[in-house]
């Protein structure tokens, strides 16, 4: 190799720090307790597979959702509505599985709380995750961008697209307080503090389904999320996710 | 792999401590919260139509089952441990007492909720007559059935702190939906403590002891699901 086409090389790409090393923590805490979240939620769910909608489970309407399981002799579920090998604990233990899904409830919350006085604080929020004029006028582009799985390159891929600022947003100021809300919906306790603010959800039942329904739209976003890192660049994502190098390949 | 990683987790002291740290956590942040709050009450346009009984329907106590079939005539409570004044109460004598209705909703731990309407005599009522010796922390509820396909032959039994037992809405209930406690629900009477989950709700309850610490109650936890299946002693979640 010549001078000359190291000079080129060295011009064509570059590592340039993508995201903070707060964020790539908060990014892989929040990796941890999703799962165990997830996880343990479906055996907490496998106790009693039906979700209602209304103040309460038995009001005279049946379950708008159900999973059929059978439950032998001595108790024990012989046919589980989720298998081991998706919950925590494998095995189906409901005091074990609330243990794990409270525990990592704290660890979920105060992440979470920490990130958006982060995201705020730091502008994080309003430079990098806000869609911009331009990006709202690009989204019909974007679409046809995302069907085709053709991503931004060189420099344009140092910004989010407004597909993907969309999806971070939904998911950190909708889905996320949604599910915490839900959650706390459930708890008898919390439920006093303003009796009736449930009525809000629909009802404690109401409130169950939804963090059902909201805990499988973060899985499905969780797998877009996914998808799109290992088809636009894995090892490249991965770095830059835990070094916070990312590499830009000029065109 | 990583279940298996989990459950070997759960299984250390370490760990096993780290994740009831969740639990400590929250029974401290509620009850910094809001300590004397009340529990949503309903309408009688919101009662479920059958109140789910869960647990057990018939206890199998020969004495209990004696008691059934004369309608608890010559049933009596005994409220003893750190008290004052040890006293056993007649059913007569509880509904002699003053009474309080309400609707609420029960939550049970597996999901499901149920909307009944409670009568019974406020336990603090009770608590005033034997009055409790000052190192009393703890009300325990000792029960006369065994749980059905039960993990063991013993007794229900359960617990909770003093200031849920002076909650104004935590009942002895003899009464729900406007007639006497139906057997599969307890009777005579059950507990209702309405910011816990449903295996607080201790049923054919026989004695209450008040002590001081859990740890000579079954095997230290508190209650039949906490010694037994790991259940959180705090239920408010």
């Amino acid at each position: 190799m010549n001078t000359a086409t190291h000079a080129i090389a060295a011009h064509a790409s570059y590592l340039y720090d993508r995201h903070t090393l707060a964020v790539r923590l908060m990014h892989w805490i929040n990796v941890v307790a999703m799962t165990v979240l997830f996880m343990s939620g479906l055996q907490i769910f496998n106790a009693h597979p039906a979700l209602y909608w209304g103040k309460s489970s038995y009001s005279g309407r049946p379950p708008v959702f159900q999973i059929d399981t059978v439950t032998g002799a001595d108790g024990s579920r012989q046919v589980r509505a989720f298998p081991a090998w998706i919950t925590v604990p494998a095995r189906y233990a409901l005091g074990m599985a609330r243990e794990w899904h409270f525990f990592f409830a704290w660890v979920f919350v105060l992440n979470g709380a920490a990130y958006v006085l982060y995201a705020v604080g730091t502008r994080h929020l309003m430079r990098d995750l806000a869609p911009t004029g331009a990006d709202w006028r690009g989204i019909g582009q974007s679409i046809k961008d995302h069907v085709r799985f053709k991503h931004p390159r060189g420099d344009a891929a140092r910004r989010y697209n407004v597909l993907q600022k969309l999806a971070y947003l939904g998911v950190i100021f909708v889905l996320l307080p949604l599910i915490i809300l839900a959650g706390w919906a459930m708890s008898p306790f919390l439920n006093s503090i303003a009796p009736g603010w449930v009525d809000w959800l629909g009802g404690r039942q109401s409130a169950r389904t939804i963090h059902f329904i909201v805990a499988w739209l973060l899985f499905l976003f969780v797998a877009v999320h996914v998808f799109e890192v290992i088809v636009s660049g894995l090892w490249n994502h991965l770095r830059s996710m835990i070094t916070g190098r990312y590499r830009i390949t000029r065109e | 792999m990583t279940l298996a990683g989990c459950d070997r987790i759960a299984a250390t002291t370490v760990g096993a401590r780290t994740l009831g740290a969740g639990e400590s956590l929250t029974a401290t942040v509620h009850r910094w919260l809001a300590a004397g709050t009340l529990a949503q009450e309903f309408t009688e346009a919101d009662l479920s139509p059958e109140f789910r009984a869960n647990g057990t329907e018939l206890p199998d106590d020969p004495a209990w089952q004696a008691h059934a079939r004369t309608g608890f005539a010559h049933w009596s409570l005994q409220v003893t441990g750190l008290v004052q004044r040890p006293t056993t109460f007649t059913l007569a004598e509880l509904h002699a007492m003053p009474a309080r209705t309400q609707i609420t909703r029960h939550d049970c731990v597996e999901g499901w909720s149920a909307i009944g309407k409670w009568t019974g005599v406020p336990l603090a009522q009770v608590l005033a007559r034997v009055a409790p010796q000052p190192q009393a922390r703890y009300a325990v509820f000792h029960c006369a059935d065994t749980m059905p396909g039960g993990l063991t032959r013993e007794r229900y039994y359960e617990s909770i702190g003093m200031d849920d037992a002076l909650h104004p809405q935590t009942l002895l209930a003899y009464g729900l939906n406007g007639a006497d406690l139906p057997i599969k629900n307890g009777a005579p009477i059950r507990l209702r403590v309405e910011r816990q989950l449903g295996y607080k709700q201790a049923k054919f309850v026989q004695k209450i002891e008040l002590v001081a610490s859990l740890s000579g109650i079954g095997r230290g936890k508190g209650g039949y699901w906490e010694d037994n299946d790991g259940y959180q002693w705090y239920a408010g979640v």
